[in-house]
């Protein structure tokens, strides 16, 4: 069987800080094939975006890879760059071939990145120019007028600044740059957040029909889990630096096998459905990732904790093809996959 | 809501009526000179509605609408351009000093950003207990404190003894929240305006805060006007719900009625863009073409007009219009309306047939 694209395996990073180490990413693992779409769940906080900056290596100065690796396909993209102090090397090889070539990203809060004196297209044709140094200006901008029909904006619009574009156009911008070296597989942290509903379906669909058209792959990171049903195929639901639940979009929501996956899916209103049914409340809030709590990490908000839950670290278990849940009682309390939870 | 409730219920608290908002943009000293003509915002442009005791009022709409103006200008820390807000009866719109006083005491307004809206140099007590004294309510301290533990336990933060003098930094987002609501209670309220109270919430924190909500109105019979860009959470909060475009209600009728049977197409753009939790679920993608157009320069007829898929032309860039009923108590701004409410609304269907077109 061929590598995956892109595979993560027992990642730890951890952020040094006056206060104490905090445990932002503690054994992740995952695998994106090529093509696929990953969504990756969780609140604010949970190491969502760690997790990114560490396949890219663009961590902040204090940040210490712990343990683990990051391959694509099939070579690690890590090991070579990590000092050791746990440091970084951004600048090692490995990442730098790779790097925006065939992994790019759409930062969180991304549509206020453009430079407001240049204009659009001169600053994804410089994105370009950087990288295929040998590329000639007319393939540059037979590249960006492509660019701009896949995602949706009028070819007359290239030549715009930043000011004279919507909030809907500016993402759809974004997204052409990100797509500008045609990578294998994007990461994009929070993409429709900040637009509202109608300009978010737009560029909703527009992804999906990227997807399609262009079958590069997408780490799709978000804390809504509506978005997720909509662009992804597989899912892995973070809580407090840990993935607590993985499988297919559908294993997520329809045998959901982890209780803070199902407080989390409870917890959204829906535009369907009975309006008197009272939502679930998770008590509590998330935890501080310095000193996170023993055990399995949701049992001061978890409504089923027992005694083993408060000593005893889960590991990930299978409960189905390709599904994991971190939970002691997962079985019991959500059947082996079969059709339990909500 | 049982049957014992439906008479208190009844009781108008608020009615606002042909309510307006101009912002006057500024213009700079070269643009006087230059004559440049004064230019409005047009942030809430002639609105009408009631809310009765024990009622929550969803107001949603896309940025820039005018829900926070409108949030504004019921609790008064804005003055109206023109209409009337009357509360029991009383016109309020021009009320000014100590009248005006007065009438802000009774009612209370919750804001989005729980960092921003506590004073980070307050404990939770001062936050608190600040409004009893710039009203002079409570005859001694311990009274005072007194009515500041009740609100806070009213905030489901127990013990309270706990809280008390804690700073805004020693608290987490959904617990802030619950200060500011606990804040917004100590004066007995009549009326509370919620400007999207939860959105900088955590999910997991959100639905906490969104049942105690719920659990007040229930306890204190208490209305609130509750403002949401979110129309599933407007959906899950409000009895009534009003969809706010450019300054005007274009739709405004039970909760229910308007997301089951929208007829407005604007109503219905916002409800088939709603991503829904459910891998299952095909919904199609919303065809209303374009961007909000500026507040500034309104387009004529229906305001909706160049973005809407049912627009004809001769009638909606002409005509205006009116909020005309399609059933009890709905109400909706389109010169289609009745028929659209007859013809009904599936998101899916409607995706389908505006695909086509
Ligand atoms: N440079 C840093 N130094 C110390 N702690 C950090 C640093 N960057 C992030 N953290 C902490 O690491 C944890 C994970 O942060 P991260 O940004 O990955 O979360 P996230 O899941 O992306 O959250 P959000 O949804 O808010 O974007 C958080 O507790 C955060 O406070
Ligand atoms: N003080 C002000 N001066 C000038 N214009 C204003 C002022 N306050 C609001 N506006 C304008 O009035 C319109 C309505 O604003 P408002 O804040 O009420 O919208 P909103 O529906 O609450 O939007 P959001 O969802 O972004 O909070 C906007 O065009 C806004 O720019
Ligand atoms: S009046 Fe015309 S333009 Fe306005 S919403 Fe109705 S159909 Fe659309
Ligand atoms: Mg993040
Ligand atoms: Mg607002």
């Amino acid at each position: 069987m061929a590598a995956p694209l892109l595979e993560l395996e027992n990642l730890i990073v951890h952020f040094k800080t006056h206060r104490g180490w905090v445990h932002a990413v503690d054994n992740v693992s995952f695998t994106i094939g090529k093509g696929q779409t990953l969504g990756l769940v969780g609140e604010s906080g949970c190491g969502k975006t760690t997790t990114a900056f560490s396949i890219l290596q663009i961590l902040p100065y204090n940040a210490h890879v712990k343990g683990g690796d990051v391959r694509l396909k099939g070579r690690s993209i890590l090991r070579d760059s990590v000092k050791e102090d746990g440091t970084i090397d951004p600048f090692n090889e490995n990442i730098r071939k790779v790097r925006w070539k065939e992994i790019s990203m759409i930062f969180q809060g991304a549509m206020n990145a453009f430079n407001p004196v240049y204009k659009v297209g001169d600053q994804i044709a410089e994105a370009i120019r950087v990288h295929y140094p040998d590329m000639s200006e007319q393939e540059i901008w037979k590249r960006i007028e492509e660019l701009y029909d896949l995602v949706g904006i009028p070819k007359d619009r290239i030549m715009n600044y930043p000011h004279e574009y919507s909030g809907g156009m500016k993402q759809r911008a974004i997204i052409a740059m990100a797509l500008a070296l045609n990578p294998s597989l994007i990461i994009a942290d929070e993409p429709t957040t900040a637009l509202d509903v109608i300009t978010q379906d737009r560029i909703l669909g527009e992804m999906k029909r990227i997807q399609e058209e262009t079958k590069t792959a997408m780490l799709l990171i978000t804390h809504d889990v509506s978005v997720v049903a909509e662009l992804s195929d597989k899912m892995a639901v973070m809580y407090a630096g840990q993935i607590v639940e993985m499988g297919t979009t559908r294993q997520i929501f329809k045998e959901t096998a982890h209780p803070y996956t199902e407080a989390l899916l409870g917890a959204f209103p829906s535009i369907k459905g009975d309006k008197k049914k009272r939502l679930k409340a998770i008590p509590g809030s998330p935890p501080d990732l310095i000193s996170p709590p023993r055990g399995c990490r949701f049992h001061p908000r978890c409504p089923y904790a027992r005694e083993r839950c408060l000593e005893d670290e889960p590991e990930l278990i299978k409960v189905g093809d390709g599904h994991y849940s971190r939970c002691h009682y997962t079985e019991e309390l959500f059947g082996a996959g079969q059709g339990g939870g909500a | 809501m049982t049957d014992e409730n439906v008479e208190i219920r009844d009781e108008v608290v608020l009615q606002v009526r042909d309510l307006r908002k101009l912002f006057e943009i500024k213009r700079s000293f070269k643009e006087v000179l230059a004559r440049r003509p004064i230019l409005y915002v047009k942030a809430v442009d002639g609105i009408s509605f009631d809310i009765r005791k024990g009622e929550i009022l969803g107001l949603v709409g896309e940025s820039g609408c005018g829900k926070t103006t409108t949030g504004r200008l019921v609790t008064r820390l804005e003055t109206p351009t023109s209409g009337h807000i009357y509360f029991h009866g009383v016109d309020v719109a021009k009320l000014q000093g100590k009248a005006l006083k007065a009438f802000r005491r009774h009612v209370q307004m919750i804001f989005q950003d729980p960092y921003e809206s506590l004073n980070p140099r307050f404990t939770v007590m001062q936050t608190v207990m600040e409004p009893l004294l710039i009203h002079g309510i409570g005859d001694t301290y311990d009274e005072k404190l007194e009515m500041v533990i009740q609100a806070l336990e009213d905030a489901e933060l127990k013990p309270a003894e706990e809280y008390l003098d804690r700073f805004p930094h020693e608290l987490s987002g959904g617990q802030r929240q619950r200060v500011a609501i606990a804040r917004a209670l100590v004066l007995k309220p009549q009326f509370i305006v919620a400007d999207e109270p939860v959105s900088m919430l955590d999910v997991s924190i959100r639905s906490g805060v969104m049942n105690l909500m719920l659990d007040l109105r229930e306890k204190y019979h208490l209305p609130y006007i509750f403002i949401t860009h979110d129309i599933a959470v407007a959906r899950y909060m409000s009895d009534r719900m009003a969809v706010m475009y450019l300054g005007k209600i274009v739709e405004i009728g039970e909760s229910d009625n308007v997301v089951f049977n929208p007829s407005h197409p604007y109503t219905r753009a916002l409800i088939t863009a709603v991503p829904v939790p459910d891998p299952d679920h095909k919904h199609g993608r919303v065809q209303i073409k374009g961007e909000l157009p500026s507040p500034i320069n309104l387009p004529p007829g229906c305001r909706f007009h160049p973005r809407c898929p049912y627009m004809e032309k001769g009638i909606c860039d002409v005509k205006e219009p009116e909020l005309v009923e399609v059933a009890e108590g709905h109400m909706v701004a389109c010169h289609f309306a009745r028929k659209l409410y007859e013809e009904g609304f599936s998101p899916s269907e409607g995706a389908e047939e505006a695909t086509q077109a």
